[in-house]
């Protein structure tokens, strides 16, 4: 594996040929900035923050189609996922949620969809120089240059990225653009620990994580819950946004005599993801369902995968309408008796 | 070793017998239904307690468990409640036509460690349905074990399952049934009254002996209080458990109880498992 240099005035030549690989990067698209495809010509710019639609979106999409049928026909027609990628810019916490959610879908049953597209892409990330304002990812395992389910990291280093090869696939990559790229010496990788360690000193947030596993199970009819929930509208966007939700449901769709079967982003917040067809809900309220969501997180998937699956983003503090903050929860979990 | 293949692609299966078990408009249809794919037919093995996703292309899938035992060979059995998009769907459906299936889900009753002990079923209702295949293995296998009782009960006597199952295994030796039905009606013989009742009526003995209850969630709620009056341990209980189902196979994320997956940890769960669980009975 190698660390290399990529001076900036490189850059558009660099992102022009990755343009001819089916390239992503962050854009604004109606107002929203989320991973967009990047074509020949087009100008990348890797600003500052994250995106609000985070990076699950192009391997996990909102609804995607698991196969075909017909009538009079044998057998479905599934859905051909066989175009590689290149993802510039991903955030390391977003790439740390990947590897976390590849433990889901890998977990005895593997599931094609996703693992197929995460197979075929390639995911170049960007060290964090400025976090955002609920920003935590330090606090649950990760860090503005960690390197968990990224192929390549690229470092801002002012006059030139420093882009280190982390996988083979990455590596792959990097040999391709060797005529733009120079060895990275060891000052280099000095300056990158140095923003690193610099970075992670401006996060303002954290929560003291150790221990909320454990804990949680023994809070469970804790008031804490119905005070943290009461100001919840049941929107789910701290779910569809966040880069380790994975939940979804499964619908038909018909028209005339042929149909698709596909799966869309579903949310623990809402009320029917539970609701048996009897009208029973084990989760009646907002109670529960925080609850859950909570305990799925810092309970439940590290019971069973050994990790948190929350990286810290902050998106679901950052975006809910009425200001519930996953931290202020965290921290009344640690508090609760 | 890792399940291959595309675990959302269905088989394609076809009804060769439907009769219904129950009346009115949550009635109780029973599908026998075998593989169109003969490699599929061959490969095919399930245990008792497994589930399979059944559905109608362009309709959906509902989870539903395999009434027939393993020892029923030659075709699945699924027997459903008309109650929601999916299943009143199905209901539609008459031997010649086709559903999906793909399976099987969950784990099993462990009736290889069961050997040599007493087989006490406790059902309610549609509840009966997850039990049959062990009423069916018990007494397909009666030398490995020391006897089976059912009991088994429903609103009315139109509302219970299996009827004619019951009659024939009350006839075999080591098998003893107990019906009840909740309020009285003319010409019943059995018992009047709920399972949680009957159960103590019968106060079958824990001694060498495996409880395992299916049924709505107030009767199992009932049962369990039951059974631990009755000195069973919580390892001498077993239940199977459901919940809201899309995928079957640990990804979808909802039919959780606490950190157990209903559908890849389960369905079949010890009380022992349980207990601790505050989710597992909601």
């Amino acid at each position: 594996m190698s660390a290399m240099l990529l001076p900036k005035d490189k850059w558009p030549e660099f992102t022009g040929r990755l343009a001819g690989k089916n390239l992503f990067a962050p854009a604004l698209q109606g107002g929203i900035k989320k991973f967009a495809p990047v074509a020949a010509g087009d100008t990348v710019t890797l600003d500052e923050g994250n995106t609000t639609v985070p990076p699950k979106a192009l391997l996990f999409p909102q609804t995607e189609t698991l196969f075909r049928f017909a009538e009079g026909e044998e057998g479905m027609e599934l859905p051909a996922i066989d175009e590689a990628a290149v993802l510039l810019g991903v955030r390391p916490c977003d790439a740390r949620a990947m590897a976390i959610v590849d433990k889901l879908f890998r977990w005895d049953y593997e599931d094609p969809y996703y693992l197929k597209r995460r197979e075929l892409a390639t995911i170049i990330g960007l060290a964090c120089s400025e976090p955002g304002l609920n920003c935590f990812c330090t606090s649950v395992g990760g860090g503005p240059a960690s390197t968990e389910g990224l192929d390549i990291l690229m470092v801002d280093l002012g006059e030139s990225y420093l882009l280190e090869g982390l996988t083979d696939k990455g590596q792959a990559l990097l040999d391709e653009f060797k005529d733009l790229l120079q060895e990275a010496g060891a000052d280099a990788l000095q300056r990158k620990e140095q923003l690193a360690q610099e970075a992670a000193a401006k996060i303002k947030r954290s929560v003291d994580t150790a221990g909320i596993p454990e804990a949680l199970p023994g809070l469970w009819e804790d008031p804490l819950w119905q005070r943290v929930s009461a100001a919840c509208l049941g929107c789910g966007i701290c779910t569809y946004l966040c880069p380790t939700c994975h939940c979804f449901d499964i619908q038909d769709e018909v028209e005339g005599a042929a149909g698709r079967r596909c799966r869309m982003w579903d949310s623990c917040m809402y009320a029917e993801y539970t609701k048996h067809t009897s009208g029973h809900n084990p989760r009646p309220t907002r109670r529960e369902r925080t609850r859950n969501r909570i305990n799925h997180k810092y309970s439940y998937y590290v019971d069973k995968f050994g990790v948190i699956a929350c990286v810290g983003c902050g998106r679901c503090s950052n975006l809910c309408p009425v200001n519930i903050d996953l931290i202020d929860i965290l921290r009344q979990v640690k508090a609760a008796p | 070793m890792k399940n291959q293949g595309n675990p959302y692609i269905p088989h394609t299966a076809t009804i060769v017998d439907t009769w219904y078990e129950t009346g009115g408009e949550r009635c109780i249809k029973t599908f026998k239904v075998v593989f169109d794919d003969p490699a599929v037919r061959e490969s095919w093995s399930h245990r008792p307690g497994q589930c399979a996703m059944i559905g109608v292309l362009g309709v959906g899938e509902s989870m539903i468990s395999i009434s027939s035992s393993p020892t029923e060979e030659g075709y699945l059995r699924f027997s459903v409640m008309k109650a929601g998009k999916v299943t009143t769907a199905l209901h539609q459906l008459e031997a010649g036509d086709k559903m999906t299936v793909r399976g099987p889900y969950g784990n099993s009753f462990p009736v290889e460690e069961w050997k040599g002990k007493k087989i006490l079923t406790i059902g309610g209702g549609i509840g009966q349905a997850p039990l049959r295949p062990i009423v069916e293995y018990v007494k397909a296998n009666m030398k490995d074990y020391a006897g089976l009782t059912m009991i088994y009960g429903a609103r009315t006597s139109g509302d219970l399952c299996f009827k004619n199952e019951f009659a024939e295994a009350a006839k075999c030796e080591g098998v003893c049934c107990h019906l009840s039905i909740d309020v009285a009606e003319e010409g019943w013989p059995h018992y009047v009254g709920f399972v949680p009742s009957l159960l103590m009526e019968v106060s079958p003995s824990p001694e060498n002996t495996i409880a395992i209850t299916c049924g709505p969630p107030i009767m199992i709620r009932f049962v369990l209080e039951n059974l631990k009056k009755l000195n069973f341990a919580d390892e001498q209980i077993y239940t199977t458990l459901e919940n809201r189902m899309k995928c079957g196979i640990g990804k979808c994320g909802r039919c959780n109880a606490g950190h157990l997956y209903v559908c890849k940890d389960g369905p079949v769960f010890s009380y022992a498992q349980l207990k601790n669980v505050p989710e597992a009975f909601a």
